[in-house]
């Protein structure tokens, strides 16, 4: 082996065992690298207990209700099998819709309820005209129409 | 007759090369820029949900795509040049690193400024941001490592360390968004299924990403020249052409 070559091995050996120790230490960190829990795992006790966390999911269909003499909203978020109810006083972004992705930081108070402090709307990697959109929502109902028929 | 390839890696050879390439490659930025902002600010439609905002996809995916690729591409020369001693390897290491730094940059800056009207937020720690800053330290930490050592076969060798230490960050870019819960969305574009996005948007976005490598091209290789001159500058070769533009 020339030696030129043998350094080359010695940087694939050392760039390979590299990577293993970073796998190893990433697979180590999963729980805490978690940016959001999902209502199932809250439901699950995986969720920290007393301390502000994230939860994550989707709005559920018809459970925004607004105060009227207040900006506080109340709405429920749901990964389609648990569902969790938040409160929230302050700004939604734009992105925030009944039916789409939420990231909600807050803490669960003793009743069940998330009281969050900041509310962030998660895009998903959907990009497509007004018109795409429609054409797609039109056909689910009556794909669910067909259904039910 | 076959090329000989080895011979594009002597610096004087390549100069002279890379003197020619870089003018077809400005024109295909130029040109690719031109037709691929056009498309993205006036042909491609609306989004449903984010309206305008969902423009930034035209910078921000392909300079994404960039920041990670040009890493690679510099830990793979810095690695060569630290395996086998060649000189323009590790120079076109040092060429590639402020470009793909500049391409970080606006990924997180353009991330940033749609994260606020969409999100709700400029920032926030999840995998795929933070790996991607990290990516941005890497790039600095490569540069700063190189300018700090005087001797430049030592400060290659020190930056290839570096560079390969980092690559491990790449892959946690990438899958950052699969493999935790992250706010980032997932992909739009991958390999193995249907892009996630109108045609006219993707059309547009992937000429945004032929623009930038192009443009990647012509700056690293007009870079890579300047390198070239400044370490060469006591052989012979460097002297013919100092005498040669004095001449003109």
């Amino acid at each position: 082996m020339k030696p030129r070559h043998k350094k080359l091995a010695v940087i694939t050996v050392s760039v390979a065992a590299l990577s293993i120790a970073a796998i190893l230490v990433l697979n180590a960190f999963q729980s805490n690298l978690v940016f959001f829990f999902s209502p199932t795992q809250v439901m699950a006790n995986e969720a920290p207990v007393g301390k502000s966390f994230r939860i994550g999911g989707l709005v559920e269909m018809g459970s925004i209700q607004r105060e009227d003499d207040s900006i506080r909203v109340r709405f429920a978020v749901t990964d389609t099998s648990e569902v969790i109810p938040v409160v929230y006083t302050g700004i939604l972004p734009d992105l925030f819709k009944e039916g789409k992705g939420v990231v909600a930081q807050g803490r669960l108070s003793a009743n069940g309820i998330f009281e969050a402090d900041e509310v962030l709307a998660k895009h998903d990697e959907n990009n497509m005209p007004p018109e795409a959109a429609e054409a797609l929502e039109r056909a689910a109902e009556a794909q669910k129409a067909a259904l039910t028929q | 007759m076959a090329i000989n390839w080895f011979k594009y890696s002597s610096p004087a050879s390549f100069y002279s090369l890379s003197g020619k390439m870089i003018p077809i490659f400005v024109f295909l930025a130029v040109v690719t820029l031109i037709a691929g902002l056009y498309i993205g600010f006036f042909v491609a439609p609306t989004d449903f949900q984010q309206g305008e905002a969902y423009r930034i996809i035209f910078i921000h995916v392909p300079a994404a795509w960039m920041s990670m690729f040009l890493y690679v591409v510099m830990a793979f020369w810095a690695g060569i040049g630290l395996a086998f001693n060649t000189r323009l390897s590790s120079m076109l290491a040092t060429a590639i690193a402020p470009t793909g730094a500049m391409f970080t940059f606006l990924a997180l800056w353009t991330g940033a400024l749609w994260g606020k009207p969409m999100w709700g937020t400029w920032w926030v720690w999840d995998a795929r941001l933070t790996s991607e800053l990290i990516l941005l330290f890497l790039y600095i930490g490569f540069m700063s490592l190189q300018a700090a050592i005087d001797d430049p076969r030592r400060a290659d060798k020190a930056g290839a360390i570096i560079a390969l230490v980092g690559v491990v960050n790449i892959p946690i870019i990438y899958f950052s968004v699969q493999w935790w819960n992250t706010l980032h969305q997932g992909a739009s574009v991958s390999l193995n299924q249907a892009p996630a996005m109108a045609t006219t948007m993707l059309t547009g976005m992937l000429i945004m990403v032929i623009a930038s490598w192009m443009y990647s091209i012509a700056v690293i290789l007009k870079r890579v020249r300047v390198i070239i001159l400044e370490r060469e500058s006591h052989t012979a070769w460097v002297a013919e052409l100092r005498k040669k533009e004095a001449a003109r």
